[in-house]
Formats: C-alpha cells, structure tokens, sequence
C-alpha cells in the first residue's frame, strides 16, 4: 500500500479508536453512577486513545518512508556483481537509474546486461516487499497502541494529564522545529561544503579573481580544472547591493521621516500601506521590471549620452532591487523614529529649532543606531535576493565596478549551477554548495549585529 | 542689553535662511515619497501595458470540408490512416474561400502558416472523436498563428516586430475585415498548462500547480506554527534552550530563500530521496520558509490575549492546557490567521527556493496529485520572461496580473479579517 493511502488509513483508525474509546469509558464509568466517578471527562479517554493509535504508527510510516528508497538502493547496488561497482556517485546514480527504468517497465529488459536486469527484478521484489512490510506494521502498530489505550480505560486513572503531557511535548517539537531547520540549513551545506574544499583549496575560492566553474568533459582539455574563485562574485553582489542601498537609503529614510513627522493623518494612513505594498510584490515581478524595462531603458540612455551598456547591467538590477527594499528601510526607521521619546522632540522645538533641525541634530542622532540596524537588515535582503539578478544581471563573472557592465552575484551563480540537469559529485555542483555556506555566514552575521542593534537601541528608550 | 539685541537680530537675519532650509527638507520627504509611489505606479502600468494583450486571443473561423480524399482518409477511427492523413489541406482549402489569390504551392503554403501550429491536430482530434463528421462541412474556430496574433494586436507598435511577409499581412487584414479572424476574450490562458506555442500556453497548469503547493504549505506551517507559538508563549520555561529557540526563529526569519531551497535539495531529494519537482516538496520548503512569520505573528496575537481571561479560567479550576485550548487559542485565532494569510501570500509569490527543487520543468500536463510534476505561477512567469519569443513576454505579464490579483486578493482578505474580528481589549 502506498504511503498516500496509509496516512488517511492511519487517521480513519485513530477516528474509530476515539470513538471506542469514549464508548468504553462511558461503559466503564455507568456502574459507579456516572461519569463524575471518573479521574477525567470521556473526552481525555477517547482523546489519549487517538493519539495512542496515531502517534507511534504515524512515526513509523515517516522514518519508514524517509529511509526506505536509500535502503532500497543501498542493497540493490550491494547485489551487483563486485566488478560492476560504481566507482562514483555520479556513475551509481546512472546505474540506479537504468535500473529503476528497467523495473518501471520504460526500458526492455533484453537491451541491458543481465546483471541490470537481475537487479532490476530485485528492485521490484524489494520494493513491493517494503511497500507490504510498511502497511503491516503501520496497521499492527496503530491497532496495538489503540488496544493499549483501551485497556488503560480505567476510573482510576487520569487520562487528561497524559492527554496534555503529550499534546505540550508535541507543542515544544513543533517549536524545537525552527532549530532542526537551522541545524538541517547548516549540515546540508557543510557537507558538500567540506567535500568542495577536497578539491579546491580555500585559499584558492576566497582569493581568486577568475570564477569559471566549467568542468570538462575530458580530463585533459584545456581549462579542465575550472577556476572557481569568489572574488568576482562577492564584487558583483557587493556592487548591485551598494546600488540598491544608495537608492533605498535615502528614498526610504526620508519618506519615514516626511510621513512621521510632517505628513497629516490621512496621508499617511493611505501613503504607508501602499508603501509596504512594494514589499510585497513577488520578486520574479520586479525580475520581469528590471530585465523587461529597466534594463533596455538604460541601455539606451546609455547609448544616447554616448557610453556602452551592457543590456544587463548591474545598475538595472541595482535599482529595481532598491526600491523592493524601500519599505525595509521606511518601516523599520518609522519605528525607531517614532521610539524617541516625545520629550525630545517637544525640548527641541522649545528652544526655538525648526521642525528639519530638530529632526537633523536631535532625532537622527538619537535614532541613528537603531537606522544603522534596519540598514544592515535591508542590507541583508539585498545580498540574499536572488530572482532579481538571476533575470536582470546575467551570469558573466566580470571583476567591474562599472555598473552599466553585466556582473553575476552569488545568489545568481547557486541558482544557475543547480537549476537542470546535475552531475554528483563535481566541483562545478559542489561550488554551488559553498557558494550557500558563503552566503548564510554573510547575512547571519548581518542579521545578528543588526538585530542586536536594533534590541539594544529599544532598550536605551525604554 | 545691546548683547541680547544683537543677538535677536542674528536669530532674526538666520530666519529666512532656516525657513527655507526647512522647506527644502519637506520637499527632499516628499521627492522621496513621490519616487517611491512613482515606481509602484510605473510597475504597474507597464505590466498592464505589456500584459492586457495577453487576455486577448485571436482566431480564425472557418468552414472546413472535411473531404475525405483531400485528406487521404476513408475511416477517421483507423489510427495508420490518421497518423498518415493530411489534415492541413482542408484548412488551407477553406482558407483560399477566403483568399482566392493564393495559387501556387508556394502561396498555399504561405497561406497555411496563418493558422496556428495545432489547427491541424485540433481537426484530427475532432475526427477521431466524431468519426461521423468525415465529408460534411464544420464551422471550426482554429487559434491564429503567433505571428498573425502579433500582427493583429500589434501592428503600428515599434516595440514589436511583425514576422509576416507583406503578401501575409495583406491575407491577414482582408481576413479580419470579412469578420474570419477576430479576437476575443484569451480563454486559453485559463484552462490549459504551457505549451511551446505562446497561443496555445495556459496558466491552468501552474495556478493548480500553485494550488496544490500551497495546500502542502499550509497544512504544515499553520498547525506547526501555531504549536509553537503557544510553547513558546505560554509553556516555555525560561532557560537557555528557549532563548535559543527564539533566537533561531528570528535568524530564520531574515535568511535568504535561495538556502531554504539548498535545504530542500540535499535533505528532502537528497537525503530522503524523494522526487523532484512536485508540490509534496515545493510545499515543506515553502512551510519551512513561512514558520518563523507565522510563529512570530502568532506569538504577538496571543500576547495580546489579556492575562485576565487566563486568570479567569484558572480561577474555575481549568488546567494551564485548558486555559490555552479553550480560551487563549479561540481569542487569539484572528490573529493567528492575519499572520498565516500573510505568510501564505509570501509563499505563493517564491520562486527562488523553488527552481533549486527543480519546479522550473516545461510540463504541459495539468498536474492531477501531490505527487505529479508542476510548476507554479512564479515559475511560470520566470519561464516565460525568459523566452525570447514576443508572444511569451505577453503571457508572463498577463500572469503577473493574475498573480498580482491573487496576492491583493489575499492581503485584503486578512485586513478584512484583522478589522472585522480582532478584538482590542
């Protein structure tokens, strides 16, 4: 039985365990003179006999289906002859495939070596071995814990505590869940990362001025190695971010100002949602802007004052991207704005400032450290985005500060290198790998100074 | 006494020079405001501009003969026969009705090229189907060539070039004036998956595509979300481990998507083998990608709940998981909701995550499962923007309104909801 089928099978069982369970207890507690006579309300008995039926068969049927393909495999590879090995992962995963292709019926078994087509029929043997083993088990379990359950229907015993014990050990998985995803963040790039660096010195990735990540087909064509330097990378995402920065810097800061300290009420309740609105516009949109209209609108201007644009140039993507961070930097200075003190303001304007001199020699300075954190988190956003420059800034790794050229970044470089067709196991895949360990430590950073900023600057007015 | 006079007079000649400093500082805000809200304007309009086309499509009826040995056909159900039958010729036969100028092969075929490239299979279909029609005459509505459509919605505008030959462009403007190529309402979009023609590509496939990945999201990170919330908010006890949980949470919360998607390679597909671009996982990377949004939205709308209500409730003697079942989590649901709504719509808008799992395939089939290749709409305008044929540009537009419409649509709704049924206390 498929996986597909058992979940709903599962939470059927658990609906009938609940509902016999509630009878029972009902049953059990009828001769002493009612429910009242029970350690818990019905409910608890039937809830906790659910739970006892779903939980552990639902575990299973996760670990089991998670694990079972590798498993699969793992045997079926193991079962070749010994001369057939494959040497690497790439070659094992061709070998896997034809296999399972000769099993799925899409290749005749007659084209391929025997040895294939014995695995094959080992594969399908496997597989519908563990499809049956799955759905015994899964079933037997759920029918054991539901049987458990019932016989722990008992007057005596309290069932709600159980029943809670469970449902807040489930609550704290669920929070413990954010940390598994950071720990799942960092082992799935650490591994390729360190396999990365086997083959490429460090030295070589974080120093190098050349990024050409080809990877021959024959060992000895030329170029066969490939140069995987980041410098060129790191410049184009550093040049595209710092354009993007010097539009939404001052765009944003300056609408939070005029809308926080000059703008009426109503202005600002109708201006500030349609602002945030372009936080919210996809990123592919403002990709489709940028490479659609923004690019060739300069490249013509360009032309037009005679210089030469690239017709993707860093400065369309620069400036798209800049005003997608905008509502960052607006909403974010508007808080901290807004966070210093009243008393402030009104001490300034008594001494006879003006309202731009009091917001340029007192608030912003007061605000200043709390703008620095936003900065740095829009900062962040920007060396992350990804769609933008994947469809705006192209794939040449040129070393420029030009910002009418066409430069690549990290975010465009992890996407283009593992978008298709992969092969295992090379340096150009694993490249891509340690391109996003690169990029994670980078924004973490970011995101921790800024944050730490940000919470200390709120502590200070508090 | 003379000092202080003299010193009103220096505050009194710097006036007007700080006064129009002030006003120069107004201005900078509202410039800045202006380019902000200019930008969104020009956004939009030039996606309008280049996508209302794309709602249009444009046809050719015509009256086709169905003569059978025009076709070299006797029995439309013989499938040797239909894979050799010529179905072209009596679309052009009913063509040349209208054009009676084109005469020579070379014309004729010229003349063929004006339908679209699956008129042809649309009349085999429509035989093998209706054996009975063979040798009658049908009214069929055959989509228009990419080129015809260009020229018919686009002719005169420089932003396009015009592929038909001049001979063509005539055929094609007597046609549109005898009424036989008209443009209508571009039902296609909506009700077929993509294609490698931009007439016959639809966003049916993606929007179910999307649909499904959404459903996955949802399923996870709304329960998910909300449990945690309501640990961290109401059970968790203050030691090291919850300061850590909270700080991965907000960490989570600024990492960029692309990683999310380098997560949902090497653990899901990688790891646990499971298949490439299908919603099951486009799904749980996207609910990875939304939980911090949700729990942190979450967390704020139970701590708006009022301790009084907790107290209350303990004070009849509930237990801490009743209070929180019964009372936090009911009154704080609106805007557990707001923050999932929200949350969704974020998701609904990801592309990058999604490209490394491999949803970028052409697949022209409406996905039917969890489990079937899909793309979604992002992907889909990323695919399309990036083709070099006109007729694409138009359709990655057009869907960029659809998904526009849809995000708008579900941002309002969780406005509506935090206005309607969010309590202040």
């Amino acid at each position: 039985m498929q996986t597909a089928n058992l979940l709903p099978l599962v939470l059927v069982l658990a609906v009938v365990a609940y509902g016999l369970a509630y009878m029972r207890s009902r049953a059990v507690a009828a001769p002493l003179g009612g429910i009242r006579n029970l350690k818990a309300l019905p409910f608890y008995y039937a809830a906790r006999a659910a739970l006892w039926c779903a939980i552990p068969a639902l575990i299973v049927l996760a670990a089991w289906a998670g694990f079972e393909g590798k498993i699969i495999q793992g045997i079926v590879i193991a079962s070749l002859p010994q001369e057939t090995w494959p040497e690497s992962a790439g070659e094992a995963s061709l070998i896997l495939s034809q296999i399972s292709n000769v099993a799925a019926g899409k290749l005749n078994p007659e084209f391929v070596p025997e040895h294939i087509a014995g695995a094959a029929s080992l594969l399908e043997n496997l597989e519908s071995q563990s499809r049956n083993f799955k759905a015994i088990l899964v079933i037997l379990i759920a029918i054991l814990g539901a049987a458990f359950a019932w016989t722990r229907v008992a007057p005596h015993i309290n069932a709600r505590k159980n029943v809670e014990t469970t449902l807040r050990r489930i609550f704290f998985v669920c929070a413990a869940l954010a940390v598994l995803t950071t720990a799942g963040i960092v082992f799935s790039v650490i591994f390729e990362t360190v396999r990365f660096f086997n083959r490429v010195p460090l030295s070589e990735f974080l120093f190098g001025t050349t990024w050409s990540p080809q990877t021959a087909l024959r060992a000895d064509q030329v170029g066969a190695e490939g140069a995987f330097g980041v410098i060129p990378l790191f410049t184009g995402t550093l040049l595209i971010s710092a354009i993007a920065l010097l539009v939404a810097v001052p765009v944003g800061l300056l609408s939070a100002i005029y809308l926080s300290e000059y703008a009426s009420r109503r202005v600002r309740s109708t201006a500030k949602p349609v602002l945030e609105m372009l936080a919210g516009i996809p990123t592919v949109v403002y990709g489709f802007f940028a490479a659609l209209t923004v690019a060739p609108f300069i490249r013509d201007l360009a032309e037009m004052v005679g210089l030469e644009a690239s017709s993707q140039s860093a400065l369309a993507a620069g400036l798209v991207m800049g005003i997608m961070i905008v509502p960052f930097v607006s909403s974010l200075s508007d808080d901290v704005i807004n966070a210093v003190p009243q008393t402030m303001r009104d001490g300034s304007l008594a001494l006879g400032a003006t309202q731009s001199e009091t917001m340029k020699k007192v608030i912003f300075p007061a605000a200043l450290p709390g703008i620095i954190g936003g900065i740095l988190l829009a900062a962040s956003r920007a060396i992350g985005e990804t769609m933008i420059v994947v469809m705006a800034a192209g794939l040449a790794a040129n070393l420029t500060a030009n910002p009418l050229e066409s430069v690549t970044t990290v975010t465009v470089q992890i996407a283009t290198l593992l978008v298709g067709d992969q092969e295992f196991d090379s340096a150009k895949t694993l490249s891509a790998f340690a391109l996003g360990m690169l990029l994670f430590i980078v924004t973490l950073l970011l995101n921790v100074v800024a944050l730490k900023i940000v919470r200390k600057y709120r502590e200070q007015y508090e | 006494m003379s000092d202080q006079s003299s010193q009103a007079e220096i505050v009194r000649n710097s006036l007007k020079r700080r006064y129009r400093k002030e006003r120069r500082f107004r201005l900078y805000g509202m410039v800045a405001i202006f380019i902000a809200l200019g930008s969104l304007f020009i956004l939009f309009a030039d996606i309008i501009g280049k996508g209302h086309t794309g709602f249009i499509k444009t046809t050719i009826t015509l009256d086709v003969t169905l003569d059978s040995e025009m076709m070299y056909l006797d029995d439309p159900t013989d499938e040797d026969q239909r894979s050799m039958a010529d179905f072209v010729a009596p679309i052009i036969d009913a063509l040349q009705d209208h054009i009676p100028e084109a005469e020579t092969a070379a014309e004729k075929r010229e003349l063929g090229r004006l339908v679209g490239n699956y008129a042809a299979s649309e009349v085999r279909d429509l035989l093998e189907n209706n054996p009975d029609l063979l040798n009658t005459t049908q009214t069929i509505e055959f989509l228009a060539h990419d080129r015809v459509s260009t020229y018919v919605k686009h002719a005169g505008n420089p932003r396009y070039s015009i592929k038909l030959s001049e001979q063509q462009q005539r055929w094609v403007d007597e046609l549109v004036e005898k009424g036989v190529i008209d443009t209508s309402f571009n039902d296609v979009l909506f009700s077929r998956g993509d294609s490698r023609e931009p007439s016959n590509a639809g966003i049916l496939g993606a929007i179910v595509g999307s649909l499904l990945t959404m459903l996955v999201t949802l399923a996870i990170a709304f329960p998910v979300g909300i449990a945690a919330a309501v640990y961290l908010e109401e059970f968790a006890p203050q030691n090291k481990f919850t300061d850590f949980i909270e700080v991965n949470i907000n960490n989570l919360a600024a990492v960029p998507s692309i990683i999310f998607g380098l997560l949902g390679l090497a653990v899901f597909i990688g790891l646990f083998g499971m298949p490439r671009s299908v919603p099951v996982v486009g799904g749980m990377v996207l609910a990875l990608m939304t939980l911090p949004t949700i729990i942190i939205s979450s967390r704020a709308a139970i701590k708006s709940v009022p301790p009084s209500i907790r107290e209350a409730a303990e004070g009849v003697g509930a237990s801490k998981m009743q209070v929180v079942l019964h009372h936090v989590i009911p009154l704080a649901m609106p805007g557990m909701l707001t923050g999932t709504i929200i949350g969704m719509a974020q998701a609904l808008g990801e592309t990058a995550p999604l490209l490394l799992i491999g949803m970028v395939a052409f697949i022209v089939d409406v996905p039917t499962g969890f489990f079937d290749s899909a793309t979604v709409l992002p992907v889909q305008i990323y695919l399309w923007a990036s083709s070099s044929e006109q007729g694409f540009i138009e359709l990655a537009s057009a869907a960029i309104m659809v998904l526009l419409t849809f995000m708008i649509s579900m941002n309002a709704l969780a406005i509506w909801l935090r206005k309607r049924l969010e309590r202040r206390w």
